[in-house]
């Protein structure tokens, strides 16, 4: 309680002296709908007890639902982690608050609220180590920025070595992410017991080291959607639900705005963020991606006693395991071989996913598992994103997170912000153009994230 | 899981075989004469369409013969399957999937 009590203050004094001043209320004709009616409350211990004293009744809504306007600066498609960051960073570092996100479900509804919420950022290429380590620096300030609890927690990530092959692979990346200036340590088959202590070394799959990332770990990923998505709100962005893309407006090979199921939305510039449907969307303006969508299965068991307090990841075996906050065990799978885009996979790859995991942990073996689901995941052939400018001028497109987009969503939001806002990519952001594909100059994670996101 | 007719074996469990992506892409006749636009767009690019999708698969633990199948990717009906040469099997008649 201390530590909370002195997190909140902390954050108070600091935020006194750095927060920049407050939004001006804008003035409206009497007639029409005020885009900003009240300043966010600010979540707080004392905002807590307040509500407390009145039953919680008095709970401001997080973030508005307004009428689509007719026109806006920027257009974001998708209201999913990375939209709604992307969207935040316009308003807060670009100065652009003109900004709507379109959404064709609820927020957070897609990959956002299907993954499980794992975030790391030791990958092999200089590239990728830019990308997600400005991700992991983001996430690190991320609760207290957004104010709003994402519930970031840096338990540790461990990836299993389980054959000489192995070794030498989380050898060669272990040193190619310490030289980025990346924490990653290799540990021995016992550190590994220390750390997981009924874990079966010497299984089908033995176990002969692990590569651990400390400051790798878990996130609320609801939370994030949420928490983006009310500051986001509190800037003046509008957050349009239940409002699909059927079509872009494009005049002289350059993007005026989109067509909604609730109307034509005009906008200067157009960003897509859309997991699972960026080639529906790409073919809606013309033009193909390198990306193939797959389904990615994931299941939960019942709640049990805190047990398990890192992550523990197998890119050989295609199994992944960490602890939610509310006890369930949370499982990833492998994704399906197959295109599909129906959100549900083949019953193979759980029993591929569940088989290891017991031979692993031979003590979960009587544990329930209480829900299964798939999503769809946009894969390109270097199992790197895409993030891009297109054949069409003011359309930029930042998909193809393949199996590991959750871990990116602050920096894939917040390079794709600067990048819309500017109209030239960010450094970080550049090499992840869609012209890698044919150039050549691909950033070839696959061999060394494999499975394992 | 699903269900897959092989054109030579019938119909066998998916665990079978092994899915290689969109079916009917033609190697350029020329390779040398392409530029780097073309060549990414022939080695890379794909349709990965919502809807219908031609495309190859491998019947790996069975006769290890390559065919062809036409699959709904919202549904995953499989709507036919087919063998190499064979022409694409004309589905104007057939009724569009209701998603569940």
């Amino acid at each position: 309680m201390g530590i909370v009590i002195y997190a909140y203050f902390g954050y108070f004094l600091s935020h006194r002296t750095k927060n920049p001043p407050p939004t001006p209320f804008i003035l409206h004709h009497p007639y029409e709908r005020p885009s900003i009616c009240v300043r966010m409350k600010r979540y707080s211990i004392f905002s807590l007890a307040r509500n407390a004293l009145n039953y919680h009744q008095g709970w401001q809504k997080a973030w508005r639902s307004p009428d689509p306007k007719r026109e806006y600066e920027v257009v974001i498609v998708g209201g999913g982690g990375h939209g709604l960051a992307t969207a935040y960073y316009l308003a807060r570092e670009c100065g652009i608050r003109d900004v709507a996100v379109v959404e064709k479900g609820w927020l957070g509804g897609g990959n956002t609220g299907r993954n499980t919420t794992i975030v790391r950022s030791n990958y092999l290429w200089d590239e990728s180590a830019g990308i997600y380590e400005h991700a992991m620096k983001l996430w690190e300030g991320l609760s207290g920025e957004l104010n709003y609890n994402v519930m970031f927690s840096q338990r540790g990530l461990l990836h299993l070595a389980h054959s000489v092959h192995d070794l030498q692979e989380i050898g060669r990346r272990g040193n190619a992410i310490y030289l980025n200036g990346i924490d990653s340590e290799f540990v021995t088959p016992e550190q590994v017991r220390e750390m997981v202590p009924f874990i079966n070394l010497n299984c089908r799959y033995p176990i002969l080291g692990a590569l651990l990332q400390r400051r790798g770990g878990t996130a609320r990923h609801d939370a994030v959607a949420w928490g983006y998505a009310r500051a986001a709100d509190d800037l003046g962005v509008d957050i349009l639900q239940n409002c699909e893309v059927t079509g872009f407006r494009i005049e002289d090979n350059t993007v005026t705005g989109v067509e909604t199921s609730r109307g034509p939305i005009r906008a200067k510039k157009v960003g897509c963020v859309v997991a699972g449907h960026c080639s529906v969307l790409a073919e809606m303006a013309g033009f193909r991606l390198p990306i193939e969508s797959f389904p990615l299965q994931a299941l939960v068991s019942e709640p049990v006693k805190p047990i398990l307090d890192c992550v523990v990841m197998s890119g050989s075996i295609h199994a992944y395991i960490s602890q939610s906050d509310k006890g369930e065990l949370v499982i990833g799978a492998g994704s399906d071989a197959y295109l599909s885009y129906s959100q549900r996979g083949g019953f193979d790859v759980i029993e591929d996913t569940v088989g290891p995991v017991l031979e692993l942990y031979p003590i979960f073996s009587r544990l329930k598992m209480l829900r299964q689901w798939g999503g769809i995941v946009d894969v390109t052939v270097d199992r790197s994103p895409l993030i891009s400018k297109t054949p069409v001028r003011n359309l930029f497109f930042n998909c193809g997170w393949g199996t590991g987009g959750f871990k990116a969503t602050p920096g894939s939001g917040n390079v794709f912000a600067h990048s819309i806002a500017r109209g030239e990519m960010h450094p970080i952001a550049a090499p992840f153009s869609i012209d890698r594909f044919n150039t050549g100059a691909l950033i070839d994670e696959g061999a060394a994230a494999a499975v394992a996101h | 899981m699903l269900l897959i007719e092989c054109p030579w074996c019938g119909l066998r469990d998916q665990s079978e075989f092994t899915a290689h992506g969109e079916a009917h892409i033609a190697r350029p006749d020329t390779p040398g004469e392409l530029d780097e636009q073309e060549w990414g767009d022939y080695v890379f690019f794909r349709k990965n369409p919502k809807g219908l999708h031609y495309e190859r698969w491998v019947h790996s633990h069975g006769c290890r013969r390559w065919f062809n199948a036409v699959r709904d990717t919202v549904t995953d009906h499989i709507h036919a399957t087919y063998r190499p040469g064979d022409g694409q099997p004309d589905l104007s008649d057939e009724e569009p999937d209701q998603p569940s």
